[in-house]
Parts: C-alpha cells; sequence; structure tokens
C-alpha cells in the first residue's frame, strides 16, 4: 500500500490502538472491582483513556496532524468551552 | 447586482486555512459547532449527575457490552471511510463504493442495535420521565444524548450514501474527490463523540 501521497498514516495501527484503549477502558470501568479501586482514579483513567482514543481520531483518522494548526484551534474551542461550562457550575455541586 | 460581483471577485479563490477547499473549511467550523452541541450536553448531564442524590451506576442499568460491540462498529466503520478515501485517492473508484458501503453497513448495524437497547430500556421501565433505579434525569440525559448521536449516525448513513450513489457513477478521481473527504470528516466526528458517550454515559 506504499502509494506516494503527502500522508503516511498507519490506518490499521490506529485502529488496534483505539480497540486496545476500548478493551482497557471497558476493564477499567467495570463495576465489580471492589471498595479498592477509588472512584476518583477510575474517573481518571477513564477520562485520559477517552480523550487519548478521541484525539488519535482527530489527529489521523480526520487528519489533524497534518493540517495547518490554526484548524486545531478551531477544534479546540468547542473542548475550552465544555471545561470552563463544568467549571462555572461546580460551584453549585 | 455589480456590488454581489465585486464581493464575489474579491473572495480569494483558496482558503488559508485548507487549501484544498473551503468545503472542508465550512464542515470543520460545522463541526466545531456541532462539538458545543454535544459539549453541553455532556457538561448538562456532569452537573445533573454531580448534584443528584440517587444518581444509579449506569454500568447497572445499561448493558455495557453490547454497547462495546457499537463502540468497537463505530470504530471499523471510521477504518473502511479512510481506506474508502486511501482508494479514490490513488483513483481506484471500485474500492471507494465498496468501502462506502461497509462504512454504511457498520452505520446501520449501529442504529439497529441503538433501536434494539432502547426497546430494551423502554420496556425495563426507563424512560424521559421515569427511571426505576433511581433519578429521573438519568432517563432524560441518556435518551437525550444517545438519540442526539443516533440522529447524527443516521444523518451519516444517508450522507454516505448518496456519496457512494455518486461515486458508484464514477463522480470522483484521484484528482477530485473532496466530498468525500469532508463526508468522511463528518463520519469520523460522529465516531469521536460517541467515543466520548460511551465513557461518559455508559462507562463513568
Amino acid at each position: 500500500m506504499a502509494h506516494s501521497h503527502s500522508q503516511h498514516v498507519n490506518y490499521m495501527a490506529i485502529f488496534w490502538w483505539l480497540l486496545l484503549l476500548t478493551i482497557l477502558e471497558i476493564a477499567a470501568g467495570y463495576p465489580s472491582a471492589g471498595p479498592s479501586y477509588p472512584h476518583l482514579l477510575k474517573g481518571f483513567l477513564l477520562v485520559v483513556m477517552a480523550v487519548t482514543k478521541a484525539a488519535l481520531v482527530a489527529m489521523y483518522f480526520m487528519h489533524l496532524r497534518f493540517e495547518k494548526v490554526a484548524l486545531g484551534y478551531i477544534a479546540m474551542i468547542p473542548l475550552i468551552l465544555c471545561v470552563f461550562v463544568v467549571l462555572m457550575t461546580l460551584p453549585d455541586f | 447586482m455589480s456590488q454581489a460581483a465585486a464581493a464575489h471577485a474579491a473572495e480569494p479563490a483558496e482558503t488559508p486555512l485548507t487549501p484544498e477547499s473551503w468545503g472542508k473549511l465550512g464542515m470543520w467550523v460545522f463541526l466545531a459547532g456541532d462539538a458545543m452541541s454535544f459539549g453541553t450536553l455532556l457538561a448538562g448531564y456532569a452537573i445533573m449527575r454531580g448534584t443528584s442524590k440517587n444518581w444509579p451506576v449506569p454500568a447497572g442499568v445499561l448493558g455495557i457490552g453490547l454497547t462495546a460491540f457499537m463502540t468497537f462498529l463505530l470504530i471499523c466503520s471510521s477504518v473502511t471511510m479512510v481506506k474508502g478515501l486511501d482508494a479514490i485517492k490513488r483513483g481506484d473508484q471500485k474500492s471507494l463504493v465498496k468501502f462506502l458501503g461497509l462504512t454504511v453497513l457498520g452505520g446501520v448495524l449501529f442504529l439497529g442495535m441503538q433501536a434494539y437497547e432502547w426497546t430494551h430500556l423502554i420496556h425495563e421501565g426507563l424512560g424521559l420521565t421515569q427511571n426505576k433505579w433511581g433519578a429521573a434525569q438519568f432517563g432524560t440525559t441518556f435518551f437525550l444524548i444517545t438519540g442526539f448521536h443516533g440522529m447524527h449516525v443516521t444523518g451519516g448513513v444517508i450522507y454516505l450514501s448518496i456519496i457512494a450513489w455518486q461515486g458508484s457513477k464514477g463522480a470522483y478521481s484521484a484528482h477530485s474527490h473532496n466530498a468525500v473527504e469532508i463526508a468522511g470528516l463528518y463520519w469520523h466526528f460522529v465516531d469521536l463523540v460517541w467515543i466520548l458517550v460511551f465513557t461518559f454515559v455508559y462507562l463513568l
């Protein structure tokens, strides 16, 4: 499949990473892990893995890694807004 | 009229952000807006859950096995989508249609499983305003978020079917395939959102 493109992405490698992270996520999110497994740690692990998977899709499947940096800024704006919305409402918790 | 013509002439021929096409920039801007819709839905979910005293453990109510498989399906359909784009970049119209067909199939299977899941949960007693496992808002947010995403999958299935149909008529080639790339951006975004929904609504 070695054709002359400007972007050389091994899509199957991305696929296996996504699959591996999904399996790890299910393992980390499984409810019967017991009380020794703190909820905060579970949340942290799941968020890190989900964001990694989302970043892999955006960077390689959507080719964001090969686009102009400013396009990445456009893509980042919703994420910043989302974090901001949650932080703004934290005092109500 | 002349004013409109002058405005048209002043428009630069290519966008500085996506030199290939304006359409690609348009799709990115649309997706950024769409991501804000999903973002606020998920943030709203976090706030309702955080302030609720009887939020059920999602994995105890929702079937993780089925949705894990749905996640797998969408990831696979993203791979077939990029393979389709790769094919048309080589000028392989037949493979483009084949891979787009597989992508659409993945989307249709996803929707079928979601319909099954919804039917099952509604029979079990989960509704927009009722939830026998605890906070009613659990049902509200669940159906809103997965429903909003399901609508996006439905839109993607129609969108990609049209691209595949055009592709089968020879509309795309090694030198002209912007529409395929743009449709792909939409499809991968729907996959990306599901990755987040699966984590925040099902696993967390």
